[in-house]
């Protein structure tokens, strides 16, 4: 049992200089088999794994990374955390997540820095302004704590916010999820894998899969850069490389795979301690602990794996933003990066079993993944250990696309995940 | 910034200029009795997309040209084009020859129903 990090053990590390703190999760040589099998050392996959050795106690499993734990869409996101979407299992599944990101800390005993600092979405067309009072209602009737707020309320929340009635795009109103906020996106990852890794989970990064083997329609193992691993049990979580492992395997899948870009700003005074979206004009913001301004947009409309986005999508949510709070247009940007998401048809993610016995799958979160990720985790695993889909994750289920039951966030959410 | 030619009028010009209308080579299956169009079929038409890491087929716009439809071939891994081709047509024979996996089976397939048409 790894030591638990405290007060204490702060104290008597700071006595050492701090040379002596423990790894937080060791690098394990991979077995020749394994329960189960995760793809992928992001946050849903280290989640899963976390889940599966917590909740149904299989800690004979592994989690396979072709780069380093959290190098992916984790650690490029701009961690927003919310769960006022309009359809019943959205909300289902990205509540849960957000309740369970309330303790989550407690929980891994690892700071997650969860700060419910409130998700203000501006309403800054009437399309918009009835389109957010329906979701609402919806919400409203799901129980959740959230509510429509006045332009004065906005203009008290946010100062910096362009309150002229005469811009192209004024405010009319806001949807305000005050228990919504941000959270340290690489603690998530690390947390989940020092508290996987502490019940026995094998974290094996730089090993890349090239194949799924197969007997008779169900999985019997993988193939890797470092050598085949048996098991009876695959989750494939790999974002925007699902449909390549996928391929492997045999199974097509409902996605693309495209540019999500993301960019921060020069650190700065406090000047916006929530977070908010405008969707019309298409970009969001917040403020991190260090200052900077962490800004989001929307994806290329192309197909890509470079994670490198074009300029004018980025041009494009720098004008938005400049807009919407004119007080930013002179700040330089210090840092910007791409991610590649996986986009599905309707918007929504996909947990589901597979047409090959023993392969599971979860992705297909597009642009908006990390506020989900211990939800996701949470079903997925009881999805993998009991080999049908938890409740919640029934409707996101891969069956959907020919059944015509779509759950339509894209139209919903108007853009902004 | 990617660079964009149209075949059809040849106007040259940046992503902005065009429209990126995703996968290439989709055909809506027979209409003339929906009854015949099992829902797997469907499925396959509105939502299964080939979606590689590396050579891939799209359709673009000349939005701010001619206005029409044309097929490009592009990686999607180094974002360079290899060839961009009318909206009836098919690649030219050497970047087909480039094409794999889910890619280069539906060619293969597609020669092969053209030849003994």
């Amino acid at each position: 049992m790894k030591p638990r990090y405290s007060l204490f053990s702060l104290a008597r590390n700071a006595m050492n200089y701090h040379k002596d703190w423990e790894r937080a999760w060791r690098s394990p040589n991979p077995k020749p088999e394994y329960d189960a099998v995760i793809i992928g050392a992001g946050g849903h996959g280290l989640a899963s794994a976390y889940y599966l050795a917590k909740n149904h106690k299989m800690t004979n499993i592994a989690v396979i990374e072709k780069g380093w734990l959290g190098g992916g869409n984790t650690g490029r996101n701009t961690t927003i955390i919310r769960s006022n979407y309009l359809q019943d299992p959205s909300i289902a599944i990205y509540e849960l997540a957000r309740s369970l990101y309330e303790d989550l800390s407690q929980d891994l005993n690892y700071n997650v820095m969860f700060s419910p600092r409130g998700v203000l979405m501006l309403c800054q067309t009437q399309h918009e302004f009835r389109a957010f009072q329906r979701t609402a209602h919806a919400n409203r009737l799901a129980g959740l704590d959230c509510r429509m707020v006045t332009p004065q309320e906005v203009k008290e929340i946010v100062p910096i916010v362009n309150d002229d009635p005469n811009c192209r795009y004024p405010i009319l109103g806001a949807y305000y999820q005050p228990r919504g906020g941000t959270g340290r996106h690489d603690a998530v990852a690390w947390g989940y894998a020092r508290g996987a890794d502490a019940m026995g989970v094998d974290i094996i990064q730089n090993c890349e899969v090239t194949g799924i083997q197969r007997d008779g329609g169900r999985v019997t193992g993988i193939e890797t850069t470092r050598g085949v691993i048996r098991t009876r049990k695959i989750g494939v979580v790999t974002a925007g490389h699902v449909s390549t492992i996928m391929d492997m395997a045999g199974v097509r899948m409902p996605i693309e795979s495209q540019c999500l870009q993301a960019l921060v700003s020069e650190p700065i005074k406090p000047v916006i301690d929530c977070v908010v979206m405008a969707n019309t004009v298409h970009g969001y913001i917040s403020q991190s602990d260090k200052g900077e301004l962490v800004i989001g947009g929307g994806t290329d409309p192309y197909n890509n794996y470079s994670q490198r986005g074009s300029f004018p999508a980025l041009e494009h949510t720098v004008t938005a933003l400049v807009e919407t709070f004119p007080i930013i247009s002179r700040l330089r940007m210090l840092r910007l990066w791409g991610g590649i998401v996986d986009m599905t048809g309707d918007r929504s993610p996909i947990i589901s079993k597979t047409p090959v016995d023993g392969l599971y799958v979860n992705c297909g979160w597009g642009t908006g993944g990390f506020k989900a990720i211990p939800g996701s985790g949470w079903v997925f695993a009881d999805t993998i250990a009991n080999d049908r889909p938890h409740p919640i994750a029934e409707p996101f289920g891969l069956n959907r696309f020919q059944e015509g039951r779509l759950i339509d966030e894209s139209v919903a959410a108007a853009v902004a995940h | 910034m990617l660079v964009v030619k149209c075949p059809v009028c040849g106007a040259e010009g940046d992503e902005t200029d065009f429209h990126a209308g995703g996968q290439a080579h989709i055909r809506r299956p027979a209409s003339h009795d929906p009854a015949h169009v099992s829902d797997e079929e469907q499925r396959d038409y509105l939502f299964i997309r080939i979606n590689p890491k590396g050579l891939h087929f799209e359709r673009w716009r000349c939005d701010r040209g001619c206005g029409k439809w044309f097929h490009a071939a592009r990686d999607t891994v180094t974002l360079e084009f290899k060839a961009f081709y009318g909206i009836t047509e098919l690649p030219p024979a050497d970047v087909i020859a480039e094409a794999k996996g889910q890619w280069a089976e539906y060619f293969a397939k597609r020669l092969k129903a053209e030849k003994q048409a």
